[in-house]
């Protein structure tokens, strides 16, 4: 039995080794993003977007933007503002090139009862009245908290995703292996799995892709929130940011004092969610009145 | 004028008023707007202000005619012009005059008496609203758009509140996430083999 399947493997492999598309036999042979060095970089970058102007149809630019110098990416969201009207979570599906069907949101606003306080046991994910706010009721918003002790990072056995400069947590797709230990590493339900190749309609695809970030992913490998890394590292707001109508996201550096995060810091009352975990998230949750 | 911050990086930009019909006052830009991919490569230029929206409409100038009606400042129902207007904004003490300039109808007038464009509304609502206008200006209170390291854009208290009736007003939300057992796993499967057998 086990020489029939090494004997398989083999014959898979000299397949694709003897194969005429040299494409997929570099991508086979592709390292871990951190060992790429410059030259080999910019052929897996090329290659991506042959293969998604192939698959997508689409001039899908993929960056590798590097993080910028005496950054350290922070997070705000005022919970004394959302009004749960989910404009977040399908801008940032657009933003990002989730999979429509089936559908992946990096993105879960939870309704909570006023009476109870942030007591996630008791949440609403699925809320669908007429009209938000509902009386006696505020919402949550929760994504990626891009934390510094993060668990998720620690259980990953091939060292898929880690922890940049800038503090964000990211997912290099093509050596994940699926395996989402991370998944249930994670203490806030961040990461979503593609359970199926991801459909994304050709004429909402973001272009506009980072390597680490939004570009389209396949079948079988885990992603999750990056605070919008290819705008972010151009300096741009993530997209959650631009779109909240009551203007509850606040984001920037939490290195330079005068930031509007470090700010809300210093001023409001700021809480991380589930601090006993001691996962020390950058996202926090304040209350602006 | 610009109200400089801390560092004189950030800007409040002169952000015209939009004028919609008899009101003067629209709810929240709520169009998905997201800043356009354009901008990634435009440089910070913390100086140059951007007006969000432009002030287009046939009701202003205001004087175009109020200066051919004679001033009635007794307080009353409005009939005939501006009766859409909901007042709901202390109404019990202030009425049009409050904030409108009686003697010259393009103003804004502060209880001082200082005569105040359109386009710096806010300071008007920061009158009384000490520590709102505090956190507007530190970025804290409303919504900015555009680079968190350079240009922004700010919406004025009046883009997300109508100052008649300044009480954020509710939305529909979007739609909920699909329960696990509403997924049609059926048609992911249909799809993905015809995508494998696709050439």
């Amino acid at each position: 039995m086990k020489w029939m399947a090494v004997g398989t493997a083999s014959i898979a492999g000299l397949s694709l080794l003897s194969s005429c598309d040299s494409d997929k036999r570099e991508a086979f042979f592709q390292d871990q993003f951190k060992e790429l060095d410059e030259n080999e970089l910019k052929a897996v970058l090329e290659r991506l977007e042959r293969g998604y102007k192939k698959e997508y149809n689409a001039d899908i630019e993929v960056n590798a933007t590097a993080p910028m110098d005496h950054v350290l990416f922070g997070y705000g969201l005022d919970l004394s503002k959302c009004i749960g009207c989910r404009r977040c979570v399908y801008a940032c599906v657009e933003e990002n090139n989730q999979s429509r069907n089936p559908e992946v949101h990096w993105i879960k606003v939870l309704e909570m009862e006023k009476d109870k306080g942030a007591d996630l046991l008791h949440s609403d994910v699925y809320y669908n009245p007429e009209q938000v706010p509902e009386e006696g009721h505020f919402y949550m918003p929760v994504q990626c908290q891009q934390c510094k002790n993060a668990p998720c990072v620690k259980v990953c056995p091939v060292e898929a995703t880690w922890t940049e400069p800038d503090g964000i947590v990211v997912v290099d797709y093509d050596w994940c292996l699926g395996c989402r230990n991370c998944m249930s590493a994670c203490p806030y339900g961040a990461r979503k799995f593609n359970w199926a190749s991801p459909e994304i309609p050709q004429e909402e695809i973001n272009i506009h892709t980072e390597y680490l970030g939004n570009r389209p992913r396949a079948k079988g490998v885990v992603e999750k929130c990056t605070f919008c890394i290819q705008r972010v590292r151009q300096g741009l707001y993530p997209a959650c940011v631009e779109i909240c109508p009551v203007g509850s996201r606040k984001f920037g550096n939490l290195l330079d004092e005068q930031s509007e995060i470090r700010t809300i810091m210093k001023n409001k009352r700021v809480f991380i969610l589930k601090e006993e975990l001691n996962t020390q998230p950058k996202f926090y949750y304040f209350y602006g009145t | 004028m610009p109200v400089q911050l801390n560092r004189g990086i950030i800007l409040v930009s002169l952000v015209l008023l939009e004028i919609t019909a008899c009101n003067p006052f629209i709810q929240a830009n709520q169009d998905d707007h997201i800043s356009s991919p354009q901008h990634r490569d435009s440089v910070a230029d913390s100086t140059k202000l951007i007006p969000v929206e432009t002030f287009s409409s046939d009701y202003f100038p205001c004087s175009d005619c109020h200066s051919e009606i004679p001033l009635n400042p007794q307080r009353r129902e409005l009939v005939e012009m501006h009766d859409d207007i909901v007042f709901d904004h202390d109404s019990e003490n202030r009425w049009c005059l409050a904030c409108h300039n009686e003697s010259n109808r393009d103003s804004l007038v502060l209880a001082g008496g200082k005569l105040l464009g359109f386009n710096e509304s806010y300071k008007l609502c920061g009158q009384c609203h000490g520590p709102k206008i505090r956190d507007w200006k530190l970025g804290i209170h409303g919504k900015r758009t555009g680079q968190w390291n350079g240009q922004k854009q700010y919406l004025l208290c009046v883009h997300c509140h109508d100052p008649h009736s300044p009480k954020f007003k509710k939305l529909q939300p979007m739609p909920p996430p699909r329960r696990p057992e509403d997924i049609k796993i059926d048609s992911i499967y249909e799809r993905e083999e015809k995508d494998s057998t696709s050439p």
